[in-house]
């Protein structure tokens, strides 16, 4: 049994996540610029609000903050999330691939005349190689793996932020900030706490 | 007051001047007057193509309009205004997605190189509210160079956006 104090506080911490989530996508849903954007257009929009959303989350599980998904749980659920992001962003690509494919063949190629495009994309290569080191990651010295998965975050997390924040698009501007930075505080909490700098310290330091 | 009570410093600084003045018109009389004032051609802009429809037809407006895409066209180097040169202009509005055939129009430059579209309401599409315009050799008098354009709008709301285009003969 837990007690009443554990249960409110851990309904508390649910809630503030599930509304610094939910909070954006929300307000991006009643934009005006959707009235004038096919499915497909606002399904490939959606799929990348929703990705940088989930980013929130995976630094949580992570550092177990998340009452009931801590531990091995928590570390099971984030490599699901992850999947999801990776799955979100290949949406994210296709969609807008559809609606104007010369715009995307820009951006893959770097020669997109918008500055967020490259971050965006660096972002999705930095995701994807995620994926490859997670599949990969018991034939991986641990302490390889922790430092190329943490260079990778903030790549991911730099690449992200820059690509949303200098988008005119369906996402508010309050509450596309403010997820900004709560991303960037939650990811940069978990790498403190896992003490990833002493790994690189070490690395060093063994050569 | 230092004007009124002419110093040697204050004389020096006259003569120079009269002499600088003088050897400035020295140097671009011998210059051609065309070069003096030249007007650099426009550039293609990155991006400034996509979705582009050849041979788009001409049209008195593009939908039910309610924003105006204006300009000039003029030829580098003297900057003569090009009367009826076909500029294709098209974009994401509120009636349409830029690869739609119905946000594609074309229109002509008057006497005085100056065009305008009326166009519904440009909304931002891809992270920016932009229009694309083009100068297209293959379906012009063929005189100048092809130039596609990217302008972005200042604010989401401005309903207008003039752009300039200089053709480089071809």
């Amino acid at each position: 049994m837990r007690a009443p104090g554990t249960v409110f506080r851990h309904g508390l911490i649910w809630t503030a996540l599930l509304l610094a989530v939910g909070a954006p996508v929300a307000v991006a849903a009643q934009s005006p610029l959707l009235e004038w954007r096919d499915t497909v257009y606002v399904l490939g929009g959606f799929a990348g609000i929703i990705a940088f959303s989930l980013m929130l989350v995976q630094p949580l599980l992570v550092a177990g903050d998340l009452p009931m998904l801590s531990g091995r749980t928590g570390r099971r659920a984030h490599v699901f999330l992850g999947l999801a992001i990776a799955a979100l962003i290949g949406v994210h690509v296709v969609g807008l691939w559809v609606t104007s494919p010369p715009d995307i063949i820009d951006a893959l190629l770097f020669r997109s005349p918008t500055p967020f495009s490259a971050w965006g994309v660096v972002a999705m290569w930095a995701v994807f190689a995620s994926g490859v080191l997670a599949a990969l990651r018991f034939r991986l010295r641990p302490r390889i793996w922790r430092l190329a998965h943490s260079g990778l975050v903030v790549v991911i997390v730099a690449g992200s932020v820059v690509h949303a924040v200098q988008i005119q698009g369906t996402m508010g501007t309050i509450s596309k900030v403010a997820l900004c930075g709560l991303i960037v505080l939650a990811v940069a909490r978990a790498l403190a706490g896992r003490k990833v700098w002493k790994l690189l310290f070490r690395v060093r330091s063994s050569r | 007051m230092p004007v009124l009570r002419p110093t040697r410093r204050t004389m020096l600084a006259l003569t120079g001047a009269a002499v600088g003045a003088a050897a400035t018109t020295g140097v671009s009389g011998g210059l051609h007057p065309a070069r003096a004032q030249s007007v650099a051609p426009t550039p293609t802009m990155r991006g400034g193509a996509n979705n582009y429809r050849p041979g788009a037809p001409i049209v008195e407006r593009i939908g039910g309009g309610g924003f105006a895409m204006t300009g000039t066209v003029r030829r580098a180097g003297d900057g003569m205004p090009l009367p009826n040169q076909r500029i294709q202009i098209w974009a994401h509005t509120t009636e349409g997605h830029e690869r739609d055939p119905h946000s594609h129009g074309a229109t002509l430059t008057d006497a005085n190189g100056v065009f305008r579209m009326d166009m519904p309401q440009i909304v931002p599409a891809f992270g920016q509210p932009h229009g694309h315009l083009a100068y297209d050799a293959e379906h012009g008098d063929g005189g100048f160079e092809t130039v596609f354009l990217r302008p972005v709008m200042k604010s989401a709301s401005d309903t207008q956006l003039d752009v300039e285009f200089v053709l480089k003969p071809a």
